[in-house]
């Protein structure tokens, strides 16, 4: 019955196959390009929707349950359903991020206005470009750079994030979101050295800073993940991870009750959006480094899931149980935003510097006369 | 494929190193010194320097030009923009940037060069062996060097420190 099928998809791999190595290997990165920025933004959009559901579950609400398209809410039982989850919240507030009136006040620097927004979104996409989403399908490896120094492009790539929100301050040429520009640039310097320090005891345990190679180290069983034998590390990280992504109670740098909204106040339209799903990458991104770093990648540590993919199945599982981690982290992230209240400024560059940064190289030293003494 | 690169890189690296400089808003030539650096991480790349060239990316455009950004950006930037160019620094400038390229162009001219670059895959072990075997003595006055630097600006900033 699916004859024909079988032939064009025979057809496809005989094409494929002749092909050479190099047109090959673009085509299944291009694939793999198109594949990844897809799911991760469908994941970005989804964020929001679980954020706004999770909050109104906090504070006793009910969420956003009436956007609904017409046939499929129609389907009996299903489609009131879905409509009561918000499942087509995401479409709606897409379509209206669009349509809306793209504003551009008359006071602004406008090249720095327009690419404001641009280098606030691209970094947190760019990351995912060094982490494992899995470990093989049908031979393919599911990383698309398995660089050297996987982990030093990560932190090269997040530290540039930070422009996206000093020049939206710097171009908006208003109070406010210049505040907020300030703010974000010392908080994320502050936070990136304890983050980036935080990692090293990390790479000490491994010897490598190819991210394949950590989590190869993590497979096994669960007291190989690193989040076990370096708490403190996993601690300091996520901790840092919320100052970087901006996400309270470290949201100094848009506080709504003294800067209106900070470094976005003057963006309306799309590049809004792009800030506001640039946030949502970003913190997609953090707990996709989390995974691989600290909860040991695309691996389980029972049923055979801690070792290189033998079928399809087992690849998409690998891919799945990734998936899985990052949406765990990803709603830590979400009720901790609803659960603490926002720092003071002063306290949080004493938390950083203070508290973190002493505390990681304490952890480093550590770490170092332990392997030390257990190499004698 | 390499070769473009290269030169794509290099242009990029010396017209944004020009732009720096020509620029009178002083966040413009922020902002293309940060282009200058990542075009030079990418010439990195190209020499298969991968530690190298992530650290370039890492440290410079991620974390010194930030604090640039954010010292220009409490400064008033109204004097600044109306700044006269001094003909006096420029001339001096032109002279030593001359004087520094002849020095260059000689004696890249007489030494030999190798034929090819030796492909050591900028493998992070290697460079972490040689900084603390051969190199262990610059590296250690390097450090000194910058644990110096760092209390003279604290010094500095904390004036009732006495």
């Amino acid at each position: 019955m699916f004859h024909w099928l079988t032939n064009i998809l025979h057809e496809i791999s005989n094409w494929f196959y002749g092909l050479s190595h190099i047109t090959q290997f673009s085509i299944l990165s291009f694939i793999k390009i198109a594949v990844l920025i897809v799911v991760v933004l469908t994941m970005v959009a989804y964020a929001v929707l679980v954020e706004r559901k999770v909050s109104a579950f906090i504070q006793d609400r009910v969420g956003p349950n009436r956007a609904a398209i017409p046939w499929i809410a129609a389907i009996p039982v299903l489609g009131p359903f879905l409509v009561r989850l918000g499942i087509f919240q995401p479409l709606a507030d897409g379509v209206k991020f669009l349509l809306k009136e793209d504003f551009t006040p008359n006071h602004v620097r406008k090249v720095y206005f327009w690419l404001a927004p641009m280098i606030a979104m691209v970094p947190a996409l760019l990351t995912f470009a060094v982490i494992p989403f899995g470990s093989n399908l049908n031979g393919e490896r599911m990383v698309l750079a398995d660089l050297n120094v996987g982990i030093l492009y990560t932190f090269g790539i997040v530290s540039l994030g930070v422009y996206g929100i000093v020049l939206a301050g710097y171009a908006s040429n208003s109070k406010y979101p210049f505040l907020g520009g300030i703010r974000s640039s010392a908080q994320m310097i502050s936070y990136e050295i304890a983050m980036g320090m935080s990692v090293i005891p990390v790479f000490l345990l491994v010897g490598n800073l190819n991210l394949s190679q950590v989590i190869g180290y993590q497979s096994g069983s669960l007291l190989d993940w690193l989040v076990f034998k370096q708490p403190l590390s996993f601690l300091i990280f996520i901790i840092a991870a919320f100052a970087e992504t901006n996400r309270l109670p470290f949201d100094l740098p848009e506080s709504e009750t003294e800067l209106v909204a900070g470094y976005h106040t003057e963006y309306s339209s799309m590049k809004f959006a792009l800030f506001f799903l640039g946030e949502y990458a970003n913190m997609i991104a953090a707990s996709a480094m989390m995974v691989t770093l600290f909860l040991g990648g695309w691996t389980l540590p029972f049923g055979g899931l801690d070792h290189q993919a033998t079928s399809i199945w087992m690849g998409l599982a690998h891919i799945g149980i990734f998936i899985g981690k990052i949406i765990f982290l990803m709603l830590i992230f979400i009720w901790v935003r609803w659960m603490l209240p926002r720092f003071r400024y002063d306290q949080l560059m004493d938390l950083g510097w203070r508290r973190f940064i002493p505390l990681s190289l304490v952890n480093i030293l550590i770490t170092a006369v332990v392997l030390w003494a257990r190499a004698k | 494929m390499s070769d473009y690169l290269f030169y794509i890189f290099a242009a990029l690296t010396v017209i944004c190193g020009a732009l720096v400089i020509i620029n009178k808003n002083p966040i413009n030539s922020a902002m293309f010194l940060v282009l200058s650096i990542a075009s030079m991480a990418g010439l990195f790349v190209l020499l298969h320097a991968f530690f190298l060239a992530a650290v370039q990316v890492l440290v410079y455009a991620g974390a010194v030009m930030v604090l640039f950004l954010f010292v220009i950006m409490l400064l008033d930037l109204k004097e600044e923009q109306r700044r006269k160019i001094n003909t006096f620094g420029a001339v001096t400038g032109v002279a030593s940037v001359a004087a520094i390229g002849y020095v260059f162009y000689q004696s890249i001219r007489n030494t030999p060069l190798p034929n090819a670059v030796a492909h050591s895959e900028g493998d992070t072990v290697v460079l972490g062996k040689l900084l603390f075997t051969d190199y262990v003595l610059p590296f250690e006055i390097l450090s000194i060097l910058l644990l110096v630097a760092m209390v003279g600006v604290i010094l500095l900033s904390k004036k009732d420190l006495k």
